[in-house]
């Protein structure tokens, strides 16, 4: 098990040597030069500075997706006739380009702090109340019927049996509105900001700065990536109960 | 004085149509008591108003007409303590052990853990669940499954247990068997039995009394009275006067399942 992750480690470690070997270090830095980029990143006084902008933006936009995806879907999930009606709009809206509706948030919230938190969370509230909703529906009256045949208090209930009911999708929803949350932010920063990693980014980009912009996605494909292991890992013993064989 | 252990008096149930659906008349008015102790079981053709009558029994809805007293007081839209009820789907609840499942009503209502842990052993052997104790739902079958909601229903003791065609998904020879344990079940608790059922031996096999209910909305056509010693099992099936029985609830359920099948 353990050793698996190492050799595939190893594995994506070697195709990238060899890429950027292949296509050229000035366009892909390879592995070595870009953790030394890193070193270097986290010595620059200002760029401590950057990440706490895009932590804080961050955070502040997953919170926002999660406490209104969870009241979108709740509501939505509670009732047939809502559901039936909003499920199919929040799909197609979920599938429109959200880079479309920049201008909108910009419009509204202006360049800077706020505009990123709400383009990070625009990204997350949808899959986060699509989950949510899925959850609400998985939870079948028959459940509800025999807790109340059972005494329980309409608390009980809600602690006792909506939620284990409505857990793993509640995760799972979770563990997407975290990585599309994030996208989110990041695109903000990248077009409405002079602070943070997207900005960072964009900055990279102009310069043609490849061991800048490889570092940068480096760091965020780490965090990225062990946020949404970990919650997948949840997920997984969540729903062990009902799909052990 | 009457000393009914429940007593329903012109209880009426209609369903409000969703929309611009009309109401659904589905029960009643139904007037029945049911003895302290005894096994009575209720047959009717489907969709004829038995599930509703187990409802408003419980407790889990109000009748839109009528009342119901258990033991003395009035039911009203809430389940008294004493009543357990086994459903006709399976509520087993997957996320839980077979164990977890089966102390969940006394673990929510406070019970102290060894005095659970006592109560759901006896109660899982009693029902055959013992070796299963840790395994998951899922990892059971279906007759299994229902035995474990009945159990989960059993560790909380109640005087009138309410069952809703608990064997509904069996094949027949499970049936059998699960009516024998059903029997045993009631003769060891003294409980009062309600067993809603479509299968008319097995109410024949099985109860004290049978009532037999008519096409929706459901009334009360006949009142049949076996005689059956306490001690019995499903070898009365080979008794003469079984064939009695069944031969005059089948008399009175022909015609309300001719009746049931042409409206449907
Ligand atoms: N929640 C409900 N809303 C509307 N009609 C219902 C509802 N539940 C049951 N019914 C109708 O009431 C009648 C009796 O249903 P039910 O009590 O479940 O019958 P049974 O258990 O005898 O098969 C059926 O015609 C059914 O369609
Ligand atoms: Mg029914």
């Amino acid at each position: 098990m353990k050793f698996d992750k190492l050799l595939v480690l190893a594995a994506i470690l070697g195709v990238w040597q060899m890429t950027s070997l292949l296509v050229g270090v000035e366009v892909l830095t390879p592995p070595l030069g870009t953790f030394a980029k890193i070193g270097r990143l986290f010595a620059d006084p200002d760029f401590g500075g950057h990440v706490w902008e895009t932590t804080r933006a961050f955070a502040l936009a997953l919170v926002l997706s999660l406490a209104i995806g969870l009241l979108v879907g709740l509501a939505l999930g509670a009732d047939r006739l809502a559901a039936e009606v909003g499920e199919p709009m929040l799909t197609a809206f979920y599938a429109i380009p959200k880079v479309t509706l920049y201008p909108v948030i910009l419009l509204f919230f202006g360049l800077g702090f706020a505009a990123k938190v709400a383009f990070g969370a625009l990204h997350g509230i949808i899959p986060v109340a699509l989950f949510t909703m899925a959850g609400v529906r998985n939870v079948k009256p028959g459940w509800l019927r025999a807790a109340r045949a059972m005494r329980l208090t309409k608390l009980q209930i809600a602690r006792s049996v909506l939620l284990p009911a409505a857990l793993p999708e509640l995760v799972a929803g979770l563990r997407v509105g975290t990585a599309l949350t994030l996208l989110g932010t990041l695109i903000g920063e990248m077009f409405a900001s002079q602070r943070g990693l997207g900005y960072l980014l964009l900055q990279a980009m102009e310069r043609n700065d490849p061991a800048t912009i490889t570092a940068l996605a480096l760091l965020l494909t780490i965090f990225a990536t062990s946020a949404s292991a970990l919650l997948l890992a949840l997920e997984r013993r969540l729903d062990h109960a009902r799909v052990v064989a | 004085m009457n000393d009914a252990h429940a007593k329903l008096r012109g209880v009426k149930r209609i369903y409000r149509g969703v929309g611009k659906q009309p109401p659904t008349h589905a029960l009643g008015p139904v007037d029945l008591d049911l003895k302290r102790g005894e096994f009575l079981s209720v047959v009717g053709p489907s969709g004829c108003g038995k599930s509703t009558l187990l409802d408003v029994l419980a407790g889990l809805a109000r009748p839109d007409e009528g009342t119901i007293e258990f033991e003395g007081k009035l039911v009203q839209g809430e389940v008294p303590d004493g009543i357990g009820v086994v459903f006709q789907e399976d509520s087993s609840f997957p996320w839980l052990t077979v164990r977890e499942n089966a102390g969940f009503a006394l673990a929510r209502a406070g019970m102290a853990p060894a005095e659970i842990k006592e109560r759901v052993d006896a109660t899982l052997s009693f029902m055959g669940l013992a070796s299963f104790a840790e395994s998951y739902p899922v990892q059971l079958s279906g007759g299994m499954r229902q035995r474990l909601c009945i159990a989960r229903t059993l560790v909380t003791r109640p005087r009138l247990l309410l069952l809703d065609e608990p064997f509904g998904a069996l094949d027949q020879q499970t049936r059998l068997l699960m009516g024998d344990e059903l029997l045993r079940l009631w003769r060891e608790t003294g409980a009062t039995v309600l067993l809603i059922t479509h299968a008319l031996d097995e109410a024949a096999m099985l109860s004290d009394r049978v009532a037999v209910m008519s096409a929706r909305p459901g009334v009360i056509l006949d009142l049949v009275e076996t005689d059956w010693p306490r001690d019995r099992d499903s070898r009365i099936v080979s008794e003469p006067s079984f064939g009695a029985v069944t031969a005059r609830l089948w008399s009175t359920l022909r015609g309300e399942s001719m009746k049931s099948m042409a409206t449907q």
